[in-house]
């Protein structure tokens, strides 16, 4: 194994460990919007396809990396969008205003 | 070396800002700023990557973001939030089919010098985001109701999914020591499709919380492994978070529910209702109330607890509920929300469902919050539940509920329960809260009768400010 993915490895592990200690405190409350941002955030494998579409390696890199561009733009437009949405009708306590 | 050092800087931010802006969704105050930062964390990613010197064609890149934005805008903007759990399976589709076809796209230029470890990553991201395509897909699919939401089983099903299973895992390791046959790494590809397909085909609506968070784990490692592939620490981190993220709430929603993950996958629940010596319901009668009864009782409580059910939600009477809210709160009576886990088709969907109707959060509460608070409660209202108000879970060892954590509404002074009719809920259970001398049943649709309830005690409150 290379040195490379043995500090791969480093990251991930260290990661999960902050993921489950930060997310443990998120209230049910925002729980469907803590999964929209969660999958907004990892929509970020954008990165490698923007690479495999724009390297021009071959006629099969390049289709793939674009349709894999539309799919993660969709979800990083859509979940930061929709994330959004959500989190602004969660009202202060005792702002619930008269419609 | 600048460019490198821009870049890496670029997705070291990212990687900060998608974690401070998953903690503050810790704070309902601070969440939206938080989030707004890690949206600019993902822009900057962006941007950096943009420059990388491998990138030396834009115009299809431009058009694969066009195309995105062009279609991800209506499902961030357009989507009503009754739609949210298959508006979230179809995105987790979109972020495994991401990963997949990156993954595809890596081997297809360089099967040839893969090392074990890439081999293994690369193995693990499409086996991960091609079983999530189509396992969200069907999630998607049950969900918007394009086919049954019944379970659909046969013989001999588990058998097959676990020789599936096994088979395709066999495929892996024999292809991390010959990465270089392509016509297997295919197959490998068509067989975890398959499997997404087959593993989500037996489990029912009732059980799309679990699965929902399970692809969403499973969406968050595929990306995780394509930072593995690629050698990309930011999405590693965002992978890991997602994956943390989807495991905890998929823990969350099973023990909600009483069951196991395998219990869930494999269960079938609901399927064939568990022929048991269930405690029969003959003798009990039912006493059902008319609207003006109701009303007199809601109209003069102090405290009331409503319980929303996703019958509720189906019925779309979260604003007409709030309607009566503000009546039974302008009378000087107190209002509160107890939130099942699983009231939802998703984790925390009802809160979304709630806070759309103008609701405070602060009087959404969770299950541990307020199950002591029913015994101060006037009245229990509830609207659209009834698995998860059911006492079997508490008392009855031959419920194939036992042992699931459920409100306490029967410990309250006096129950209401809207229903349409006596049919049980999903689990095909009966409920003895229904025949529960407190009990009193509304019997017709949610949203009629509620409109109904808030016409009446409007009249009670005219008529009491003109005596």
């Amino acid at each position: 194994m290379s040195v490379n993915v043995i500090l791969e490895l480093y990251v991930f592990i260290l990661a999960g460990v902050v993921g489950y200690q930060v997310i443990t405190r998120v209230p049910p409350l925002l729980h469907t919007p803590l999964m929209s941002a969660t999958n907004a955030i990892s929509a970020i494998s954008l990165v490698g396809s923007l690479v495999a579409a724009g390297a021009d390696r071959n006629m099969v890199t390049t289709v793939l990396g674009v349709i894999s561009v539309t799919a993660a733009t969709i979800n990083v437009v859509g979940g930061f969008l929709i994330t959004d949405r959500m989190l602004k009708m969660f009202k202060r306590p005792g702002k619930s205003e008269a419609r | 070396m600048a460019r490198t050092l821009f870049i890496e800087g670029s997705y070291l931010l990212a990687s900060v800002l998608f974690i401070l802006g998953l903690k503050s969704l810790t704070k309902p105050d601070k969440a939206r700023r938080g989030m707004n930062q890690a949206a600019l964390g993902m822009l900057l990613a962006i941007v950096g990557t943009l420059v990388n010197h491998e990138i030396v064609r834009y115009d299809w890149i431009l058009g694969g973001l066009v195309l995105g934005t062009l279609i991800g805008y209506p499902l961030g903007m357009y989507v009503p939030m009754t739609a949210m759990p298959q508006r979230i399976a179809i995105s987790h589709m979109f972020g495994a089919l991401a990963a997949t076809l990156v993954g595809v796209a890596e081997y297809y230029s360089h099967s040839h010098h893969l090392g074990k470890g890439q081999m293994a990553a690369l193995g693990f991201e499409v086996m991960f985001g091609a079983l999530t395509i189509s396992g969200s897909f069907m999630a998607f699919a049950k969900l918007q109701e394009l086919m049954t939401g019944r379970p659909i089983t046969y013989r001999g099903q588990n058998l097959m999914n676990i020789s599936l299973f096994f088979g395709t895992l066999a495929i892996f390791v024999y292809l991390i020591f010959n990465p270089g046959n392509a016509l297997l790494f295919y197959v490998m590809i068509a067989c975890s499709v398959l499997f997404g397909f087959l593993l989500v085909l037996p489990i029912g609506g009732a059980d799309m919380p679990v699965v929902i968070s399970l692809m969403n784990s499973y969406a968050g490692l595929a990306s995780s492994a394509t930072g593995f592939v690629i050698g990309n620490n930011v999405l590693i981190i965002a992978g890991a978070l997602d994956g943390a993220s989807g495991f905890i709430l998929s823990i969350i929603m099973s023990k909600a529910m009483n069951r196991s993950f395998a219990n869930v996958l494999f269960g079938a629940f609901g399927s064939a209702p568990e022929a048991g010596p269930a405690k029969t319901t003959e003798g009990l009668s039912v006493r059902s109330v008319t609207v003006e009864d109701a009303s007199v009782q809601l109209a003069y409580a102090r405290r009331v607890i409503v319980v929303p059910g996703y019958g509720m939600a189906v019925a779309q009477a979260q604003h007409e509920l709030r309607d009566l809210a503000d009546l039974i709160e302008q009378n000087g009576g107190e209002v509160k929300y107890a939130i099942h886990p699983v009231a939802g088709r998703m984790p925390g969907h009802m809160n979304v469902l709630l806070a759309e109707a103008h609701i405070a959060y602060d009087k959404l509460k969770d299950m541990d919050e307020i199950n002591d608070e029913f015994a101060d409660a006037d009245v229990a209202l509830v609207i659209g539940a009834n698995d998860v108000v059911n006492p079997a879970a508490r008392n009855d060892k031959s419920s194939p509920i036992y042992g699931m954590p459920i409100l306490n509404v029967d410990h309250a002074k006096s129950i209401i329960v809207m229903k349409r009719s006596m049919n049980p809920g999903f689990a095909g259970i009966e409920n003895e809260l229904f025949y529960d001398p407190k009990t009193a049943m509304l019997f017709g649709d949610g949203k009629a009768s509620l409109v109904k309830l808030v016409a009446e005690v409007k009249n009670l409150k005219e008529a009491r400010a003109a005596a």
